[in-house]
């Protein structure tokens, strides 16, 4: 595969990462914006999600049905996804068709009308969204959870946002909220696939150089205090199933913890994928906390998540409870299982068999195009490219005495969060 | 090869897939892709739900989940720590008419995931105590079943759209079914269905055609049950008889899913084309289709509201699927109602079947987009005989479908009168 990488920054800011590869009929076109849940507060939530919906409703140029039946003729595959740090929109398409999708996003940079009918009728579908949502009761603790874990940064807001906020936000706001954030210094465009770079450049150039920019401050939040005393979090709701989610405080993802962080989440929970289309996973069933939890029977489930994130986030380990265990005693098992990493060393060919894992999981993705452009934008949404190329390099260097220092540093049971769901009616909050 | 001068010869066709038939019955689908290091394994045996015993539902998909518990070679975490320390997965998973499994490896680990595979099929030892184990996981998964408004209008509707049939029955069972499944009967289950005799294997990926053959002749080529038994072939059905509604009331979920369908042609049936375009126009195309179009974007309901027509070889269901709040339950159904007496009064328009066409065409090579993606087309050009070209011809057999045809094969297999509408979530007011 031909991973040429070629960058190149426009004079308004605009960044620009192509990689051709020639070996489907196929690009996908991705561009980021550095807009996302990180950027909202109490009273706003969920409005950047909002504002991506709203993106797919029109311009003057290309009204909402124009749009979305251009695409799809095509035959293309397009869509959009919101979080914390970034919102992103993607089109992958038959390579001849680049073109269109080139001239779309520099339209719906600027031109999108948030007629306010449209608003209105989204409304309800970004709210309809959250309570699918909400009918999962992982959903609903781990919600609990966050908003115990992180006191004021806004990562503690689902990206979807709080119900009471999507009934309250404006059009105007919504409007606003788009105008500030989508603008070329703003932003990324990422592109993968068979084309020719150096004419799709002169295109890209072409279609953007005309629009202005007014950079936005880099958002400086401050980290959270450490939590001062373990915390608990009881939700109730239906159901016949007890879960369990434990989190602790987690770097972000430029920091040097972070590859020992990953190393030890493998090592705990089985190897995680990094990848969004077209990969596969890597069972867990021979990880720390399986062996200790699953095959005695405590738990029927585990798995933690580690994400890669701008600024300090959360390390969060979820169980499904045996029916015929109590949470209390999974706590216990668990707890074993964190001092054991913080009192000894992990073997060696331990680190090396997760770094072969992720080697492996690396190298699924790596045979799609869509997540060629996707790891181009992603990378550079929280760190920038060299990360992504030197990620297996990065964790083929975590020691053993680094993962016990990072198990003693980020898994202090004093500064955690244990939320639990318990069949019942309502919730309640501890502490 | 240069950009952009790609066309439909250059996607899987008789030129690059490998087909080879072994002596005891296992045909092996080949296609390589060197743009990485990984290997994608992908097949099914003839080894379905359909031969669960009444008293004994979720025994295949039981059976699937235990063949790797442990072998007589590897205990759990011996077996276990052989596929993960590869960075390599293995799993099995049933369905009705059969059981499907998944590999995936890099390429220089082939040959050992699939002397793994060999070893887990043929010498299973479905140990007591993982068993156990096993059990009470399946049955805590029946719970969350229980409590998840999608699955549960799921199972209503396949229970209502297929009485009498075998596809009424839940592959995963139901809570006393599973209880009463020994470890005696997953063996017994073994023995008699898991055989080399109709099982497909595709392996597409970072591995030369021939080598690939060698690898297979090598392991799952030596495989031979001469007990393996001939399963039940799946028989036919008739239409819903009247409006069979139901819902499943689960307290304190915040969204109610809705089925509405009907029964459609199977994969083989000469109106299937027909069928599957006029789907595309139903609720499919761009967002979510005429269905996406009333329910989401004009009445702005539900974040998905999409229809389906998942043609297998048995009778298949064409289903309309939405999530909404539940006070907009009853007037979601009008208007898929309505959306469903429109689709039978007048053909498709020209713009409509000109775009649907347009899309279906230029999606396919999309979907070859990852190895898995051409493993699944593989195992479909085997299971319904499509034929190694089929890829090539699609876009004609797609262009010979008219408005006529689509309106043709909706009027003869919708019916206002004659529909399943499944439902689950709070309890209707």
């Amino acid at each position: 595969m031909n991973d040429q990488l070629i960058t190149y920054e426009l004079e308004n800011g605009l960044r620009v990462y192509l990689k051709e590869i020639h070996t489907a009929p196929i690009i996908s076109h991705w561009i980021w914006y550095h807009v996302g849940s990180r950027n909202e507060q109490p009273g706003n939530t969920g409005i950047s999600h909002w504002v991506e919906h709203l993106q797919f409703k029109g311009t003057e140029k290309f009204p909402s049905n124009k749009l979305d039946r251009l695409i799809s003729r095509l035959g293309g595959h397009w869509n959009a996804f919101t979080h914390m740090d970034w919102t992103t929109y993607f089109e992958t398409l038959p390579a001849k068709d680049l073109d269109i999708a080139l001239e779309l996003e520099a339209d719906r940079m600027v031109n999108s009308q948030y007629d306010p009918d449209e608003v209105e009728l989204e409304r309800t579908v970004v709210i309809s969204e959250r309570e699918g949502a909400e009918n999962s009761p992982m959903f609903m603790l781990g919600e609990a959870v966050h908003l115990a874990a992180l006191p004021s940064h806004p990562y503690r807001y689902e990206v979807g946002g709080l119900k009471e906020d999507l009934y309250r936000i404006s059009r105007d706001e919504l409007f606003d909220h788009y105008r500030h954030y989508y603008q070329p210094a703003n932003a990324n465009i990422c592109i993968s696939g068979d084309f020719n770079a150096e004419e799709v450049l002169k295109k890209i150039q072409a279609y953007y150089e005309h629009i202005p920019s007014k950079p936005n401050m880099p958002l400086i939040l401050p980290n959270e205090p450490e939590l001062e005393n373990e915390q608990q979090v009881v939700v109730r709701g239906p159901g016949e199933t007890t879960y369990l989610e434990v989190a602790y405080r987690a770097p972000e993802a430029c920091s040097k913890d972070f590859f020992g962080f990953t190393i030890l989440n493998s090592l705990m929970s089985g190897p995680a994928s990094l990848n969004m289309f077209g990969s596969g996973g890597v069972s867990n069933k021979t990880s720390r906390l399986y062996q200790a939890l699953v095959e005695e029977e405590l738990a029927v489930a585990v798995r933690g998540h580690l994400s890669a994130t701008i600024d300090p986030y959360l390390y969060t380990i979820n169980f499904i409870i045996h029916p015929m265990h109590k949470p209390e005693e999974v706590i216990r098992a668990y707890d074993d299982q964190i001092q054991a990493l913080q009192d000894h060393l992990v073997p060696a060919d331990e680190i090396a068999r997760a770094v072969k894992q992720a080697k492996a999981l690396f190298a699924y993705g790596s045979e799609n195009i869509t997540n060629q452009a996707f790891w181009m934008g992603y990378a550079n949404a929280f760190a920038n490219y060299d990360w992504y190329t030197h990620y297996v390099d990065s964790l083929s260097e975590v020691t053993p005495t680094e993962v016990q220092r990072i198990a003693q540093k980020y898994l202090n049971p004093n500064f955690r969060v244990v939320g639990t769901y318990l069949p019942g009616s309502s919730q309640e909050a501890l502490n | 090869m240069t950009p952009q001068n790609l066309s439909y010869q250059s996607l899987p066709g008789p030129a690059d897939i490998s087909r080879t038939a072994f002596s005891n019955g296992i045909t092996l689908l080949t296609r390589s892709n060197f743009n990485s290091q990984s290997v994608t394994i992908k097949g099914y045996l003839q080894a379905g739900s359909i031969s669960d015993p009444a008293d004994k539902l979720g025994l295949a998909a039981l059976s699937a989940d235990a063949l790797t518990t442990g072998t007589r070679q590897h205990d759990f975490k011996a077996l276990h720590n052989r596929i993960e320390s590869l960075g390599a997965s293995l799993s099995f998973s049933s369905g009705v008419l059969s059981t499907g499994f998944s590999g995936l490896s890099l390429a220089e680990d082939l040959a050992t995931l699939l002397d793994l595979m060999l070893e887990v099929l043929v010498e299973p030892s479905f140990p007591e105590k993982q068993f156990k184990r096993l059990k009470a996981q399946f049955l805590a998964m029946l719970s969350i079943r229980a409590e998840d408004p999608a699955d549960m209008a799921a199972l209503t509707f396949d229970r209502l759209l297929y009485q009498g049939h075998p596809y009424e029955n839940p592959e995963d069972g139901y809570t006393h079914t599973v209880q009463s499944i020994s470890r005696q009967d997953i063996a017994a289950f073994h023995q008699q269905y898991y055989g080399p005799r109709g099982m497909v294997v595709a392996i597409v990926g970072a591995v030369e055609p021939d080598q690939a053959i060698d690898l297979v002749a090598n392991s799952l080529g030596q495989w031979q049950n001469p007990h393996q038994l001939v399963q039940l072939q799946v028989p036919d059905h008739t239409m819903p008889q009247g409006i069979l509604r139901e819902h499943v009331p689960i307290e304190g979920k915040s969204q109610t899913d809705l089925i509405v369908g009907t029964l459609g042609p199977n994969r083989l049936s000469p109106d299937y084309f027909a069928c599957m375009v006029g789907n595309n126009i139903l609720g499919q195309f761009g967002m979510m289709g005429r269905i996406g179009e009333s329910l989401r974007e004009k009445a702005g309901l539900a974040y998905y509201a999409q229809s389906e027509y998942g043609a297998g070889l048995g009778p298949s269901s064409w289903e309309i699927t939405a999530g909404v709040n539940p006070d907009n339950l009853e007037r979601a159904i009008d208007l898929i109602s309505k959306e469903i007496s429109d689709f039978l009064r007048e053909p498709v328009s020209a713009d409509e079947l000109a775009d649907t066409k347009s899309y279906l065409v230029g999606h396919l090579p999309l979907t070859l987009e990852s190895n898995l993606g051409v493993a699944i087309t593989l195992l479909n050009l085997e299971r319904f005989q499509l034929g190694l070209d089929y890829l090539q011809h699609f876009p004609r057999l797609v262009e010979a479908i008219s408005a006529s045809d689509i309106l043709a094969a909706a009027q003869k297999y919708w019916h206002l009168d004659q529909l399943v509408v499944a439902s689950a979530g709070s309890s209707l007011t």
